[in-house]
């Protein structure tokens, strides 16, 4: 458990990054911690990849991730788990879903997808956890609920209690949406207990 | 909003600004959307009690709220900073009329270019036009430095600048929401032309009242509250505001720090008494050496851009590594195919640049989510500047050029850009008469900014139906005689209609209008995907020339090839994503073999 941390959510712009930082910081605020969370906004989610840093612990000040300080790395793309990797240090944790989205010069057939890119990341001996979020929400009924998957994983290293994250999304997922969200953050940990 | 354990608001930035110009009481508020200003204007819209739109461009934004103020009620403008320089002319002299009702100008700078074509440090415009500028360091500050804001512009009779950055905007934070305040001056229509009409007799004497201001404001910044020194060891002192604030005290948490809540004009006497009382000292501020140079022509000497960079954003391990040479990065970056941003499936913009991209021709650009065109494989604007100026620039290549020219440069435009800053410019091609031609890309709305409507959308801010600006019509007002509009999707047509145009020796319009696949009645429709029937791929390569992410190339071994039914040569085929594809058949025009279709045909 970390009780102060910084945790850099990564991928690709338009994969519900911002909505699974969000119920992390929530959960974390509930859980009576201080944070701070960067986002970004524009031009960048039109499919680049992108970030979002947050940041908790008793007293936060820089809403900003420095190189080399991110505690964990939750990637929802497998290429930007590696992308981030000067975010990392050797004892980071990181969560990467293994769905591949192809930029512009590998679906044109420009350049290949990186082979085995994650070994990027173990042959430094960091810690990765993989999965296929993308086919656990697809299984639970929903392919949208990949980012809440991946806030189930992630929260098994948080010093937050799994009630509080069910609180949280009660009170923050409209209703019609809620059941499923449940459901596929509940399948997150199972996976990361797995 | 409330988060259950403190009951305080967790808000971005930009929400606190939107609720602090609510706790304010501001009444009218008028922006342009621009990455990072944009959400403050979105969320204030939704209270109530207060006016809020979407102008055509900065300039006309800061005019209506110069206006509110000059009757009386609190007033807002917001912009980007390069929006600054569109609001520049009404900026300096709202600095001599002064006010009635509060004014504020909230203005968001983007170091590092997030978003933006540029990264100036506006902090320069409120020592060019004389005017005080606050800037927060946090969601919370930004709500009350807004409040703050108001009260001074009342106070010392001034329009007041909030600074914001991409890492107050865009950063959440925790709130405490507060008190309702109101201005104590009444609406009403006041004639005071000595303040108001700025013609050389009445501007001289304002020249006067405008120093004898900033003198007062300089003696009210030594005992604001929010111009701070937190001591701590003597050793290194740091002078700071803002976002850098932040990570010098990350950085430094022993060291002494003067936080300046108020930019400009400056405390000089508690600069001086600081800087007496460290050893060594430190300016931190990103991009110009702002602070720095004002501090410096105060005759102190100190350290500032020789060890900090004045190229974008700072962060906690810059300043450690500027100063004591620490770093924290463990791991290089590793060599990867590169993710640039890339227009959605199905964006009517990238029809028009694939008709564009055979037409060999200089596209004098402009920016918007159409700017994205310059990337390969449309690999199709060849210039963006500012708002607007593809249009002139297009008019001053064929005065260059004259007739070797004709046929060889177009303008193209995004529909906001082209109501915020292209008319004039078209104006000027007829009047002055070139042959040259403009394709005003109509997608219904101002896509890259997050959706927002603007004149020509039929809807205003709040979504409730509005005039809707007729292009066709403006454009034969404006005394072009050739106006075609197309449909992007249909690229042949496109291709064709462009060629004529393009080639035409006098002015032409082309408007290509096909609604943005975000606006929220395009999310709810129903959509038909594609998909490649593989047997009759040929492995061509034409549908990928669109770039479009909902398609990618699978290549195949020669095995999987012939079990296949391939060729010997062909080496893979394309695929679509259904899951992806908004179904606008761009890519099945292309294909000339019939291995796109529309699913049902399945
Ligand atoms: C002076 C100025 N104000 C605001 C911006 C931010 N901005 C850039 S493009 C744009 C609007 C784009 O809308 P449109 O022209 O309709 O093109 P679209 O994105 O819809 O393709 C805005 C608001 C800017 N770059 N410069
Ligand atoms: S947001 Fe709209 S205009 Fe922008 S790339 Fe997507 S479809 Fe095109
Ligand atoms: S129809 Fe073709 S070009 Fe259009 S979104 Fe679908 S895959 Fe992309």
């Amino acid at each position: 458990m970390i009780e102060q941390g910084n945790i850099l959510f990564c991928g690709v712009g338009g994969q519900g990054i911002l909505l699974a930082s969000e119920v992390t910081a929530f959960s974390l605020l509930a859980a009576g911690m201080a944070a701070r969370k960067s986002e970004v906004h524009g031009m960048a989610q039109r499919g680049g990849s992108v970030t979002a840093q947050l940041r908790y612990g008793t007293k936060v000040y820089s809403p900003l991730i420095s190189p080399g300080e991110a505690d964990m790395v939750v990637a929802f793309e497998m290429m930007e788990a590696v992308r981030y990797l000067p975010y990392m240090h050797s004892q980071t944790k990181v969560i990467v879903n293994t769905h591949k989205i192809f930029p512009p010069a590998v679906a044109t057939g420009k350049m290949g997808y990186p082979e085995n890119v994650l070994a990027e990341l173990t042959s430094r001996d960091i810690d990765v956890k993989e999965l296929d979020a993308f086919e656990i929400a697809g299984k639970v009924g929903e392919v949208r609920a990949v980012n809440i998957v991946m806030v189930g994983v992630l929260s098994t290293y948080l010093p937050i209690d799994e009630q509080v994250y069910v609180d949280v999304m009660n009170e923050r997922i409209p209703e019609r949406f809620r059941d499923v969200n449940i459901k596929a953050f509940q399948e997150g940990r199972k996976i990361a207990a797995a | 909003m409330t988060t259950k354990s403190t009951d305080k608001l967790w808000l971005s930035g930009n929400e606190a600004l939107a609720l602090g110009a609510y706790e304010a009481g501001v009444k009218v508020a008028s922006g342009y959307p621009g990455t990072p200003s944009t959400e403050i204007m979105e969320n204030l819209s939704k209270y109530d009690g207060v006016y809020t739109e979407w102008a055509p461009n900065e300039k006309v934004g800061l005019e209506v709220a110069l206006g509110a103020s000059f009757v009386g009620v609190r007033a807002l403008a917001t912009m980007k900073h390069v929006g600054m320089n569109v609001a520049a002319d009404p900026l300096f002299t709202s600095s001599y009329t002064g006010i009635r009702g509060g004014l504020v100008i909230i203005n968001a700078d983007d170091p590092g270019m997030h978003s933006s074509q540029n990264e100036q440090d506006n902090r320069n415009y409120a020592y060019a036009a004389k005017l005080p500028m606050l800037e927060p360091c946090d969601p919370q500050e930004a709500k009350d430095f807004l409040k703050t804001a108001y009260w001074l512009s009342e106070g010392y009779d001034t329009p007041v600048i909030v600074r914001t950055t991409t890492r107050i905007a865009h950063v959440k934070g925790q709130v405490t929401p507060g008190e309702k305040t109101s201005s104590s001056v009444k609406p009403e229509i006041v004639k005071d032309a000595a303040k108001f009409v700025m013609l050389p007799g009445n501007a001289i004497n304002r020249r006067k009242f405008v120093t004898e201001r900033m003198k007062k404001l300089s003696e009210f910044a030594e005992t604001f509250p929010e111009n701070r020194i937190e001591w701590g060891d003597g050793t290194r002192g740091f002078i700071t505001s803002g976002i850098s604030y932040m990570y010098v005290k990350e950085a430094f948490p022993e060291a002494s720090v003067l936080k300046l809540g108020m930019v400009w004009p400056l405390p000089e006497k508690m600069i001086r008494s600081f800087a007496e009382q460290v050893d060594e000292l430190f300016i931190v501020e990103e991009l110009d050496p702002f602070l720095e140079l004002h501090i410096k022509a105060l005759g102190i000497s100190c350290h500032g851009k020789n060890l900090i960079p004045a190229e974008g954003e700072l962060n906690t391990a810059i300043i450690r590594k500027a100063i004591t040479g620490e770093d924290s990065a463990e791991f290089a970056p590793v060599a990867l195919p590169p993710r640039p941003p890339n227009m959605c499936p199905g964006c009517p913009h990238r029809g028009l640049f694939y008709a564009l991209s055979k037409q060999k021709v200089f596209v004098a650009g402009d920016i918007g989510c159409y700017t994205l065109g310059f990337l390969p494989p449309l690999s199709s604007m060849d210039s963006c500047v500012c708002m607007g100026a593809g249009v002139s620039a297009v008019h001053g290549m064929a005065k260059a050029l004259g007739e070797e020219g004709m046929g060889k440069e177009v303008a193209v435009i995004g529909d906001s850009t082209f109501v915020h800053s292209g008319i004039t410019g078209l104006i000027n091609i007829v009047y002055n008469d070139s042959y040259s031609t403009v394709i005003i890309l109509d997608n219904r709305i101002t896509a890259m900014t997050g959706q927002q409507p603007n004149a020509s959308s039929g809807t205003n801010i709040k979504g409730e139906p509005a005039q809707m600006l007729n292009f066709e019509e403006l454009c034969r007002a404006i005394g072009v005689k050739h106006v075609v509009t197309v449909n992007p999707h249909e690229i042949s047509e496109t291709k064709k209609v462009l060629k004529e145009e393009i080639n035409r020796p006098e002015p032409s319009v082309v408007i290509s209008r096909a609604p943005c696949v975000l606006i929220p009645s395009e999310k709810k429709r129903v959509k038909v995907p594609y998909w490649t029937r593989i047997e009759n791929c040929t492995g061509c390569k034409a549908c990928l020339g669109l770039g479009c992410p909902a398609i990618h190339w699978v290549p195949v071994t020669p095995e999987e090839g012939a079990k296949l039914g391939f060729k010997e040569k062909q080496k893979g085929y394309s695929e679509i994503s259904i899951e992806l594809c908004n179904g606008c058949g761009q890519c099945a025009e292309l294909c000339k073999f019939d291995a796109i279709t529309i699913k049902e045909d399945k």
